[in-house]
């Protein structure tokens, strides 16, 4: 049983969590995940980047989308309710040393894993570029977290309405085009996303890492579920991953692999939706019948 | 082949005959011999497609007793060689014949401490069933005395009498032993330990204790229940457990002896790295490995699809690879999750099958295919990057190879191809890496498997191993019989440290 000792909304789909958890505080490292699940008979296991860890108070921070049924389930707990089974830390660090300037792409939500990675290569003496996209505004997160570390900071967005209207490829390949050229970019966020960063970076020859978010069950590398093909070789996320040469990495078969019960997941979240909407309507029916 | 089905008696005959047979002042060994082996019920295989409880559904007294009254008692009791536990077979089924649960059970618990599980998992026809003296005088291995049945009995039975007694435990020695891995090996030990008045600390990776007990051998051969009141057993005898933790991550090995106080280790973290066959289009949408597929329905509880919120994938027609427990497992769980056409794909024949042969029999039973001597080389897919079929060769059975079996050669210009949309690959388990790679002081062999010595001592001093982990994917009385003889190795050890 894992005590949530904070919670906050950072905009209608993201939610922050202090979770405490005082093994992995002391033990993750920049890079690594863990695997929530709020119940432990017929919840789903949900992998979750480490954000954040304080372990003096021996906590850890999760951010997460609420994306479907287990999400939303996890964004109704509230502060001093328990998460029944986190387990971590997982995967392997990322590699951190002084490579000179490296470049950080934080996608939507990916902006949260890419933190503690940012922190930890600008400690280690590199120059640090940082640019976050997200759809809209209110997805763009970690803003004055990520403002703190970075040498550069770069905002854009889907639709314009804050930074630059543009996707997260754009200002990287401007920055590629710099000479000398990034010495590493490390990006993080959704797999269509970091596909596009690896495709932008390649003709560049710059070295860009990936941290991939596969489907996973157990996360110790007993069930193969998190499988990705890696210059032609099966990997498996939780042990060998998360982070990978994106120029290596089968983004295709990824995408189509997450997409397994994308049919199942949708109709799970269309339910749960309808759930809630039948509840709220039952509500305001006795409110009204109430007389409030 | 095997006769688990002949000689059915009602339940009047049944009756009948042990009354006679009682009657009787001595029992001649042609007496014996001529009681009918007595058939397990089981649910009808039509009804327990759809179903998740248990086929098996155990002897009834009567059955029991006529079972166990075709034991000749022999002197050399080849049957107690053939068990890697040695339980002392004739003494406990003298008991039976004679309705004393508690005196057989007695027996049993002196060396198996988890015998309603092994009753249903061990693979009897291979071990004590195999030289049993009855079974060879009547040339059938499946005519042996049903030793296995009668240890689930007589284990069922004290369950249900709620008689099952907590051993005794020694007064606390101040010694701490932390057992890492909660499947049958790490169990075994943590009784044995837990006895002689150490502390005993269980780490388990997983949200649920019992290893491949839970998360892979499915609740229709071996109920979860009885599985948790093994735990709750160890819980009351002050067995601590604590989930959710994975060693040499969560907390590294030697920080359990730096930093946690404990004096001893036992490693029993099974085998746990699924084998894949390296053929094209593994990675397609719709192959899973048999873990993935048995721990979504099993440990998720995936099978109840109100309830379970861990998806499963939607399968028409289903190929499971391999001839092994694990393929059974799958095969079997796939029909139950809805699966019209399953096949299980095989480069031998049923003969050189390694599962347990009352499983092959109950999934003939529920009308899984068998495809034997045949082995895909590529799986096919579409453009969607889903599971479209399987590309085959058909083989036939050449020499003996160095295990015994007849090794299957594959038949030129035999490709042809199948149609399936669900591929499980079941061929088993290599060791997990995990643990070695965090722990460079810990010695394993080319396999992955740790090294130990005939008391299950590993290359660090205060750490014991055993199970899966040392033996490679084995079975459940291995992994039992190993930690027992760890746990002696390891209370030898706190009692001269
Ligand atoms: C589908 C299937 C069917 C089978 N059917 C049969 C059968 O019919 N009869 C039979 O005799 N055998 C059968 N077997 C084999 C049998 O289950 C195993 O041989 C036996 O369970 C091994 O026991 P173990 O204690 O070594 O490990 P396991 O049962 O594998 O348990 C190991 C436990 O350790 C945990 N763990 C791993 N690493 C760590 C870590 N670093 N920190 C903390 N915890 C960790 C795992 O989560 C797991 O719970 C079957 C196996 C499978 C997969
Ligand atoms: S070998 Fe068979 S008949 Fe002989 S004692 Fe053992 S179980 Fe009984
Ligand atoms: S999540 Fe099961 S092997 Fe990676």
């Amino acid at each position: 049983m894992n005590k949530i000792i904070a919670k906050e909304r950072l905009s209608e789909e993201v939610y922050k969590i202090v979770v405490h958890a005082p093994w992995i505080a002391k033990e993750r490292k920049a890079g690594q995940f863990v695997i929530v699940q709020r119940d432990i008979d017929y919840g789903e296991r949900i992998p979750l980047t480490i954000a954040d860890a304080d372990a003096q108070a021996g906590t850890i921070t999760l951010i997460f989308q609420t994306v479907g049924e287990s999400t939303h389930r996890l964004a109704e707990l509230e502060k001093g309710d328990s998460i029944q089974a986190v387990l971590g830390p997982l995967g392997n660090p990322t590699h951190i040393e002084q490579f000179g300037w490296v470049v950080g792409v934080g996608g939507g939500i990916g902006a949260a894993p890419l933190y503690p990675i940012a922190q930890a290569m600008k400690q280690a003496g590199n120059r640090l570029t940082i640019i976050l996209g997200a759809r809209t505004k209110e997805l763009l997160i970690m803003e004055e977290e990520m403002r703190a570390v970075a040498d550069e900071l770069i905002l854009v967005t889907d639709d314009g309405s804050y930074g630059t209207k543009a996707l997260v490829t754009e200002p990287l390949k401007t920055l590629c085009e710099r000479s000398p050229a990034p010495d590493l970019v490390v990006a993080i966020g959704p797999p269509i996303m970091m596909k596009f960063c690896a495709a932008t970076t390649k003709p560049f020859n710059v070295p860009t890492l990936a941290s991939l978010n596969t489907i996973m069950i157990d996360g110790t590398g007993m069930c193969g579920g998190c499988r990705v093909t890696v210059g032609g070789n099966t990997k498996f996320v939780c042990v060998d991953g998360p982070e990978f040469d994106a120029h290596q990495v089968d983004w295709d078969n990824m995408l189509k692999r997450l997409s397994t019960y994308k049919n199942l997941e949708a109709q799970h979240h269309a339910l749960y939706h309808e759930e809630a909407c039948k509840l709220n309507a039952a509500i305001q029916e006795a409110e009204k019948h109430a007389g409030l | 082949m095997n006769s688990y089905y002949e000689n059915k008696l009602t339940t009047n005959e049944e009756k009948a005959l042990l009354d006679e047979l009682l009657a009787k002042e001595n029992l001649t060994p042609k007496d014996r011999m001529a009681i009918p082996v007595q058939e397990m019920p089981v649910q009808d295989p039509d009804a327990r497609i759809h179903t998740m409880s248990e086929v098996a559904l155990g002897y009834t007294k009567t059955q029991a007793q006529l079972e166990a009254l075709r034991c000749l008692q022999c002197k050399t009791a080849p049957c107690i060689k053939g068990c890697p536990v040695n339980i002392n077979i004739p003494a406990f089924i003298a008991k039976i014949a004679h309705d004393d649960i508690q005196g057989a059970a007695a027996i049993i618990r002196e060396t198996n401490l988890l015998p309603a599980i092994c009753g249903r998992v061990c693979p009897q026809e291979k071990q004590c069933q195999e030289p049993c003296t009855l079974g060879k005088s009547l040339k059938d291995v499946g005519k042996a005395v049903q030793i296995g049945r009668l240890e689930r009995y007589v284990a069922d039975r004290e369950r249900a009498q709620g008689i099952i007694a907590l051993p005794d435990i020694a007064p606390p020695t101040g010694k701490k032993v932390a057992i890492v891995g909660s499947g049958p090996a790490g169990l075994t030990v943590a009784a044995d330990v837990r006895r002689n008045g150490h502390e005993v600390v269980v780490f388990e990776a997983f949200q649920k204790g019992g290893g491949v007990m839970v998360y892979g051998i499915p609740e229709f051969r071996l109920p979860k229940a009885i599985v948790q009141e093994e735990i709750s057993k160890l819980e009351k005898m002050g067995v601590r457990f604590e989930y959710n933790t994975l060693i040499g991550k969560t907390r590294p090995l030697m920080a359990l002896f730096d930093e946690d106080g404990f004096d001893a280790v036992f490693l029993g973290v099974g085998a746990g790295l699924p084998k894949f066959m390296n053929i094209p289009g593994e990675n397609l949408v719709g192959v899973f490995s048999a873990n993935e597929y048995l721990t979504r329905a099993n440990l998720m509880r995936a099978w109840d699809t109100g309830r379970a919120a861990t998806p499963l994938f939607p399968s028409k027609r289903v190929a499971v690879l391999g001839g092994g427990n694990v393929a059974m497992d799958a095969a079997r769980m796939a029909k139950r999750l809805g699966a019209e056409e399953v096949h299980v794909v095989y480069r031998r024949t049923r003969d050189e099958m390694p599962a347990r042969a009352e499983e092959v029999a109950h999934a003939f039973e529920e009308g899984i295919l068998f495809d034997f001597l045949s082995n895909p080389i590529e799986i096919l897919g579409n453009e969607a990057g889903m599971v479209t079929g399987l590309r085959l060769l058909r083989y036939s059975l050449g020499e003996p190879d160095a295990s015994g079996r007849r090794s299957p050669v594959p038949i030129p210009g035999s490709e042809h191809d199948e149609i399936f949309d669900t591929v499980i690959v079941a061929l088993g388990n290599e060791s997990n890496p995990l643990l070695a790679r965090t722990t460079p002081e810990l010695a394993v062999d080319k396999h992955g498997h740790i090294i130990v010595d005939e008391e299950q001592r590993t290359s660090i001093e205060g750490v014991w191993a055993g199970g899966d982990i040392v033996l490679g994917a084995a079975t459940v009385i291995l992994a039992m019989g190993e930690g027992r003889r760890a746990a002696a190795s390891i209370n030898r050890f706190l009692a001269e440290h």
